[in-house]
């Protein structure tokens, strides 16, 4: 986070690309794209593009990682060299690294682990283009695959950022937010049960800013919980 | 299951079928499957193409940076090319670094890519001795059911021919121009199953196959790069017969790569 910045990045309620600060970008969700994982999902939001494939659950390697009384789940997030202007450096650094750790942590709390004592469940997000937001779009994409692979779930987990720029709070914030904003705050939530599974804050902001960029980013939630399920539901036909 | 055991019960049956010129999938011992070629997907690439082999799925992207130049080439640009078999592609694929597997697909591509000087090196010089461009082919496997060889090679080439220099982005120049292209090379894969030789190996069959061998043509049909792969063998005849088949059998993919320019 830039902080203060000249740069305006939002002029009478409209941002740069001309969304009203409680808008989020367009979100288009297709389910099982790929044919080898057990479930897959590509997800395009705004201009990130992201696939995840899920395969599992299947016997936990290496063995040291098994736990005898439940699954583990080992979510792996990677972006594409081609995937930012600057060619990013192939493999794991420590931002992916940090990224797949919450992600696991997060989506062993919905996953019904207990069932699968020893097994490992394996998620793959490849950012394959970058756009602000990739966690919150790698980790809604994982859900659906998740889903598509028929693993048993509590829910799917939606994700979703809020921030500030310009002194206003604004939801899902967009490549220029995201360098000159001034806070980041991605979510994710259970919706059954409004439970907080994800949540990570860089920049500033006031108390009474925290409580709307909450509610901001828990509405984003819920509008791509919808999608998800259409998404979902258009690949193997829901209640109409 | 994994696929290795499925291979091994379907091993015997697959190799009798070969040795009367038949393939499990219905296709002819030397027929290519169905291919597709998509480009400029990706926005943030200086080039891009998503190639699709049957079910086996590459997605290529090509970013070009500006660095100094080997020493013994003060006037050539220089590539590098890297294949990431990302694990959601296949079960057997393993997070971390690069293993060998995935090191000898990147390097046969690029010996297919450099060798038949599809780039054309010394337009990729700025500044001699200081100032080149980098040409980086990351090659992302996003669905795999065999012949990454030929996909990859496939989707490197549709990527390049539809790669623009960012000179604006650099600085170098006003206006962004075609990364220069001056030949179009295509790769074919051959696998030994039992005692016969088969063009473009699903999983399952190289799953059960012995040695693979690639060879790649230019248009003019001249061989350009080749590579004999696996712990088994072929003869000296088998060899000569592939490299022949190869010449005859490309056409499907040259004109699958025309078709996207």
């Amino acid at each position: 986070m830039a902080g203060q910045t000249d740069m305006e990045l939002i002029k009478n309620g409209v941002r740069l690309d001309g969304r009203k600060p409680d808008e989020i970008r367009e979100v288009k969700i297709v389910a099982g794209v790929l044919d080898n994982a057990d479930g897959s999902c590509y997800l395009e939001w705004g201009n990130n593009k992201i696939y995840a494939g899920v395969f599992g659950p299947m016997e936990c390697h290496p063995r040291h990682k098994q736990k005898a009384d439940r699954a583990i789940v080992q979510a792996r997030y990677t972006m594409a060299p081609f995937s930012v202007n600057d060619r990013k450096r192939p493999g794991l650094d420590r931002r992916s690294s940090e990224i797949s750790y919450i992600v696991s942590q997060a989506f062993e709390k919905v996953v019904m682990v207990e069932e699968f004592p020893k097994a490992s469940i394996r998620v793959d997000m490849q950012v394959v283009e970058a756009h602000a937001g990739t966690r919150c779009a790698a980790m809604t994409a994982a859900s659906v695959a998740l889903a598509d692979a028929g693993i048993p779930m509590r829910d799917m987990i939606p994700a979703c950022a809020s921030g500030k720029v310009n002194d206003v709070v604004v939801v899902d914030l967009n490549k220029e937010e995201d360098n000159y904003g001034q806070a980041d705050l991605p979510l994710a939530i259970i919706p059954s049960t409004g439970e907080v599974v994800l949540l990570q804050l860089d920049g500033h902001l006031t108390p009474d800013e925290f409580e709307e960029a909450m509610d901001l980013a828990t509405s984003g939630c819920m509008d791509l919980y919808d999608k998800m399920r259409a998404a979902l539901e258009n690949r193997y036909g829901g209640k109409k | 299951m994994s696929n290795d055991h499925v291979s091994n019960l379907m091993k015997g049956h697959m190799e009798s079928l070969a040795a009367e010129g038949k393939r499990a999938d219905g296709r002819g011992i030397n027929e290519f499957r169905e291919v597709k070629i998509e480009t400029g997907m990706i926005n943030t690439a200086e080039g891009s193409a998503m190639v699709h082999l049957g079910k086996t799925k590459v997605l290529c992207g090509i970013k070009m940076l500006i660095g100094t130049p080997y020493g013994d080439s003060p006037k050539s640009g220089t590539m590098t090319t890297t294949t990431e078999l990302a694990p959601l592609a296949d079960q057997s694929f393993d997070p971390g670094p690069p293993r060998e597997r995935s090191i000898e697909l990147a390097r046969v591509v690029d010996r297919g890519i450099r060798e038949s000087r599809m780039i054309d090196f010394e337009a990729l010089c700025i500044e001699e001795g200081e100032r080149v461009w980098m040409v980086y082919i990351d090659l992302h496997i996003l669905d795999n059911d065999g012949n990454l060889f030929d996909c990859c090679t496939l989707a490197a080439a549709a990527a390049l021919s539809n790669a623009k220099i960012p000179n604006v982005q650099h600085g170098v120049a006003d206006e962004d121009v075609d990364l220069p292209v001056t030949c179009w090379p295509i790769s074919c894969t051959f696998g030994k199953l039992g005692d016969s030789v088969i063009l473009d190996a699903t999983s399952d069959e190289e799953g059960v196959m012995s040695a693979r061998f690639t060879v790649a043509h230019d248009e003019n049909g001249n061989l350009r790069a080749a590579q004999k792969g696996m712990n088994g063998a072929f003869t000296d005849a088998e060899i000569r017969e592939a490299v022949k088949t190869a010449r005859a059998n490309d056409n499907v993919l040259r004109e699958a790569l025309k078709g996207i320019q």
